[in-house]
């Protein structure tokens, strides 16, 4: 085997053949990657220059159309307000609602009785156990008119606003807070177990505050980690979409129609698959644009 | 999955030289080796060759929890099937689903020949645009050869044609749209039954008659918004719009029309219901469940007076329906929508339905077909126009004593054919009936005017299909 290597590329030479061989058993991996995510968006992208729809003359032969969908969704009015749906929905639900939440979580526990620290992680994580679908009927009925928040509230004498429609925005957001918090509170928790015990001490002998030890000494250790979560729920609660639909379908008068939502009215509702992948070509650009800053600040130089 | 004991076998015997050729060649060769792999695995995975003997109809239709009349039809179709033909086997896969997802689902299926059905259910106003789009089957040569067909109205089967003139579905039943209001109701509040209003202004009068001797009442409900969907234009703003006159497509010249006073009176008049809080309220009407309560519980409980809904409403509530209510035969009555102001012909209905369509790519057209035929014999039709309270497009089912007497309202309802209009069923009409949707929505909620929400819809249509194809009356 080795012979007939050397004699047909006798410039390659032994180690970089091996740290080609050693590449092999990330095959399989590669060869899944490119065909169930790489060859999807790369087809939703193409589709994007197409005319492609689900019925109609279209369906049987798409055409390219260029730059027209585009240009009619940068006109569109609707795209403006789906943008700053979807960036209010990421920065309050994710960065600002799960991080921190999960953060404060973790944090609480570790000085919680373990009785205390078992139910809450037990009801916290319980909300990431449920399969998408469940979770959105459970904040569904939790959040409609007769539903169970609006019950409490009357029962202490409160008002009973129609969450969906008069807040649609808050309810989908609090949906997401509780069904993603669990995924933070667990990284944290990981990340926060790992601080050696010595630096906190040091930190204590050196007369450093329970808020200083946070933010001087556990924060910047834990900084990876926050990097990796933000990152992961970031991009998560980009693609939100079941909740959405179950909780509002986008409603009232488009009032939490984030880009998911749009693109899946545009594609499925009324069949324009040509204007709905681009739609969602707009939403992978911003999701690379997230992930290109997290991985940035994964890595910069540790101080 | 698609876990073949062939797949097993020659991924064992490939990945030998897989690994020495990459370790042999360079990059080149590692490539052409995945690809062949991916070949492998692709192959491995392609659906087996059918079998001579037995041949499989696949026969795809919707499901509710409060629609199983049509699933009753094809169980029943597939037993006589059969037991007619030896060695075929029908494959029945009902979608749980509404409207709107099963037409999604039925058209993402129609989309690879390898999913599409052999038979399946299909909306009448999608029949155009998905001949357009090559998914039916053109009948003409079947029907030739099928002695039911001229027991078929001539005005159904208009629903099965395609732009070319062939017909490409074959009609389940139809409908119409009327008020249904409770008597009861009405009485209480001192309105006489049976209830006849000639104007939109005989309506409001009525409503507001019932909101004041018992204001927990919701005197005339209307559907609006994009939650309800078709719902919201086939029972609520059509009745509307056609009764003044004015019309959503100008068939003749193909062009939709825009900027009519017909449009912005018709929201005018949703916004009045809504306003003086004698329709449900906005949030109540944008819950895409609205219609299961109407039919569930305001209006068996008294605490609706009268709506706009379909002719299909008494499968609801007879024996066997979703929401049963022996009563309603007595309890509800049932009259035309008025025109504006009692214009000629004197009442607005709209229609729809559904029909059985065959796959463009099945492999044996004529068992198809066939399977068809049964389906929609006078045995199969009768019973399920019965379960599902369609009106009769089958002369024979239209004749039979048991269809006349299967609900108190199959007589006022058929009668309401001869003023009904129908759906322009162009490629573009879904969008447009989501602009429609939309203004009925923007309305409602108080966000714009409806002079505002008219002018909106006007720059939506043109935006979807374009200036040329747009006529303002």
């Amino acid at each position: 085997m080795a012979t007939t290597t050397s004699r047909r590329r006798p410039t390659v030479s032994r180690p970089l053949l091996r740290r080609r061989a050693r590449l092999l058993p990330v095959l399989p991996a590669v060869l899944l990657l490119l065909v169930f995510l790489a060859g999807p968006v790369l087809w939703a992208f193409h589709a994007s220059f197409t005319n492609a729809a689900l019925t109609g003359r279209n369906a049987r032969s798409p055409g390219w159309v260029g730059l027209e969908n585009y240009q009619r969704l940068f006109t569109d009015p609707v795209l403006p307000l789906s943008l700053a749906l979807t960036v209010v929905f990421v920065a309050g639900s994710a960065i600002v609602g799960q991080n921190l939440l999960g953060l404060a979580i973790a944090i609480l526990m570790r000085r919680a009785r373990r009785p205390v620290a078992a139910v809450v992680g037990t009801a916290v994580v319980a909300a990431w156990v449920l399969p998408e679908i469940v979770a959105a009927f459970a904040a569904y009925a939790y959040f409609s008119r007769d539903g169970t928040l609006n019950q409490v509230l009357g029962s202490v004498g409160l008002g009973q606003p129609d969450w969906l429609y008069s807040f649609p925005m808050v309810a989908i957001m609090l949906a997401n807070i509780w069904r993603g918090t669990a995924f933070s509170m667990l990284v944290y928790r990981a990340a926060i177990d790992d601080v050696p015990g010595e630096v906190t001490e040091a930190a204590l002998m050196d007369g450093a505050s329970g808020w200083q030890r946070l933010a001087y000494v556990t924060l910047p250790m834990i900084r990876g980690s926050i990097a990796t979560n933000l990152m992961l729920i970031t991009l998560q609660t980009l693609a939100v979409f079941t909740l959405i639909w179950v909780m509002t379908a986008g409603g009232p008068a488009n009032a939490s129609t984030t880009l998911p939502v749009l693109a899946y009215q545009e594609a499925f509702k009324f069949g324009d698959i040509g204007y709905g992948t681009a739609v969602a070509s707009v939403l992978i650009l911003i999701g690379l644009v997230f992930g290109a800053a997290y991985v940035r600040l994964l890595r910069e130089p540790k101080q | 999955m698609c876990i073949s004991p062939r797949l097993g076998a020659r991924s064992q015997k490939g990945q030998q030289p897989l690994i020495e050729w990459s370790i042999m060649r360079p990059r080149a060769f590692k490539i052409t080796s995945l690809l062949a792999a991916a070949a492998i695995a692709l192959t491995a995975c392609s659906p087996a060759a059918p079998q001579a003997e037995t041949k499989t109809l696949k026969v795809v239709y919707q499901k509710t929890d409060s629609f199983s009349a049509l699933d009753s039809l094809f169980q029943s179709a597939k037993q006589e099937f059969e037991a007619a033909h030896q060695g075929v086997t029908v494959a029945l896969e009902p979608v749980q689903a509404n409207d709107d997802d099963y037409g999604t689902k039925l058209a993402l299926a129609l989309r690879s020949p390898s999913t599409a059905p052999d038979v399946f259910y299909e909306d009448t106003f999608k029949v155009r645009s998905d001949v357009d789009a090559g998914y039916l089957l053109k009948l003409d040569s079947h029907l030739e050869g099928w002695k039911d067909w001229e027991k078929f109205e001539e005005g159904a089967k208009a629903a099965g044609l395609g732009d070319d003139g062939g017909t490409y579905a074959v009609p389940l039943g139809t409908d119409t749209r009327a008020i249904w209001y409770n008597k009861k109701v009405l009485t209480a509040a001192g309105v006489s039954v049976p209830w006849e209003p000639r104007t939109w202004q005989d309506i409001l009068d009525t409503a507001r008659k019932i909101k004041a001797s018992n204001p927990a009442v919701v005197p005339f409900n209307m559907y609006a918004g994009k939650a309800t969907g078709e719902g919201t234009v086939m029972q609520s703003f059509y009745e509307l719009l056609y009764g003044t006159g004015a019309e959503l497509y100008d068939a003749d010249a193909q062009r939709w029309v825009l900027g009519s006073q017909g449009f912005t009176d018709s929201l005018a008049f949703l916004k009045t219901l809504y306003d003086e809080k004698l329709a449900v309220s906005p949030a109540e009407a944008l819950d895409a469940n609205v219609w299961k309560k109407v039919f569930g519980e305001w209006l068996p409980q008294g605490k609706m007076a009268a709506t706009v809904e379909g002719s299909y409403t008494p499968s609801f509530w007879q024996k066997g329906g979703s929401y049963e209510w022996p009563e309603y035969g007595q309890d509800m009555g049932v009259t035309a929508f008025p025109t504006q102001n009692g214009q000629a012909p004197g009442g607005v209905s709209m229609s729809g339905g559904w029909t059985l369509a065959v796959g463009a790519g099945t492999n044996d057209p004529q068992l198809a077909f066939d399977f068809l035929a049964t389906a929609l014999n006078q045995k199969n039709s009768l019973a399920f126009d019965i379960a599902s309270s369609q009106i009769a497009v089958r002369k024979d089912v239209a004749a039979d004593a048991a269809y006349q007497g299967a609900n108190p309202f199959v007589k006022d309802v058929s009668k309401l054919v001869a003023v009904t209009h129908y759906r322009p069923a162009t490629a573009d009409y879904p969008r447009i009936s989501a602009a429609v949707q939309e203004a009925t929505e923007a309305v409602i909620t108080g966000a714009k005017s409806p002079a505002q929400a008219a002018a909106e819809y006007d720059t939506a249509v043109k935006g979807i299909v374009g200036d040329a194809k747009t006529v303002v009356k």
